[in-house]
């Protein structure tokens, strides 16, 4: 379990992020979340809480989008989503299909700072 | 009145630093002309035995190191040394994976120009690691025939991250009723195309095969490297 350390890299940038706005806190964090990031939504959720304490960050919210994986797919030549993660193929054709375009993503794409 | 929060934008990957860190780690091997290999497996599937054959068998013609990343213990650097390849343990303490700074520290005083081969042994875990580039040409993912098939279907993501997978402990294949065609078929499925090598570090047996197969890399990638500058 690294979530928790993940969690504190989050709090980290999102201080960063907001003096650097010159916020005097932080309400939101609103992360985006791939499958194959390796990280686990209810663990970090949980830890960010914890991650938080004591820090500027005290009392807000992660707000956690968990994105698909994309593929690009050699016969329909076009993006795709896949069956499953334990089954790496085209959910249109079933090619398998090992170009992974989009899924791995572990980033805080937005927050809502303090006015 | 109430002021209103503010939405920024901000997408900022969490895991830059370690990746920045990857990248010039990755430079620093091509420019060295050093092939760096990281294994990544469960506790238990053979990762230090099959390191020692490895290191033992390319002793002889090229020069290889190791890092070698455990919780707690040095047992591993040592068991390692009789390979009479330079090795250094990395202690993580209560850090389940290896992260690029540990990697990167732990380099300090040795010349890569001087090495053709690096290895890098990852904590025995197959979820964390997944998350962090070290800056590796090839990762490898081990699985024992003593685990069960079905290793890659629980484990996707980190069979996802890794280049090629080893089954090691051939040797007790037919003991365990190890089904070959199953864990291919799993393999494929998280990772279409991925290599699949088999080999025994006990009895040797696949060794001459994936020594050669590192060789034809180093030879690829220095290869690429002449062309590259």
């Amino acid at each position: 379990m690294h979530e928790l350390s993940i969690a504190m890299s989050i709090v980290d940038l999102a201080w960063e992020e907001a003096e650097s706005h010159g916020a005097p806190g932080v309400d939101v964090v609103y992360l985006k979340l791939g499958p194959l990031s390796g990280i686990v939504k209810e663990a970090l959720l949980f830890s960010y809480e914890i991650a938080c304490q004591q820090t500027p960050l005290e009392g807000s919210k992660l707000v956690i989008e968990e994105v698909p994986i994309v593929v690009n797919c050699p016969v329909c030549m076009d993006r795709r989503s896949v069956q499953s993660l334990q089954s790496l193929r085209c959910v249109a054709c079933g090619t398998p299909t090992p170009e992974i375009l989009e899924g791995r993503e572990l980033m805080v794409t937005a927050m809502e700072l303090r006015a | 009145m109430i002021p209103e929060p503010r939405l920024v934008e901000v997408r900022k990957n969490v895991l830059k630093q370690n990746d920045v860190l990857a990248r010039a780690l990755r430079e620093r091997f091509r420019e060295a002309g050093v092939l760096a290999i990281s294994l990544v497996s469960s506790p238990g599937s053979g990762k230090t035995a099959f390191l020692e054959k490895t290191l033992t068998l390319l002793h002889a013609r090229y020069k290889v190191a190791a890092l070698v990343g455990d919780l707690a213990t040095e047992n591993d650097a040592a068991r390692l040394a009789r390979s009479q390849a330079p090795v250094k343990q990395i202690i993580t303490g209560t850090v389940c994976h290896l992260e690029a700074a540990m990697v990167q520290n732990a380099l300090d005083g040795w010349n890569l120009r001087e090495l053709d081969f690096l290895f890098i042994e990852n904590v025995g875990n197959l979820v964390c690691p997944s998350s962090y580039d070290l800056g590796e040409d090839l990762r490898f993912v081990l699985l024992s025939v003593t685990e069960g098939e079905d290793k890659p279907l629980k484990y996707p993501t980190i069979f996802n991250s890794a280049d090629v997978a080893i089954i090691t402990k051939s040797d007790l294949a037919t003991a365990v009723e190890f089904d070959e065609a199953a864990a291919n078929r799993n393999i494929q499925a998280v990772r279409p195309g991925m290599q699949v090598l088999k080999l025994s570090a006990r009895t040797g047996e696949g060794m001459p095969v994936f020594v050669e197969f590192l060789e034809n890399r180093r030879l690829r990638s220095s290869s690429a490297a002449t062309v590259r500058t």
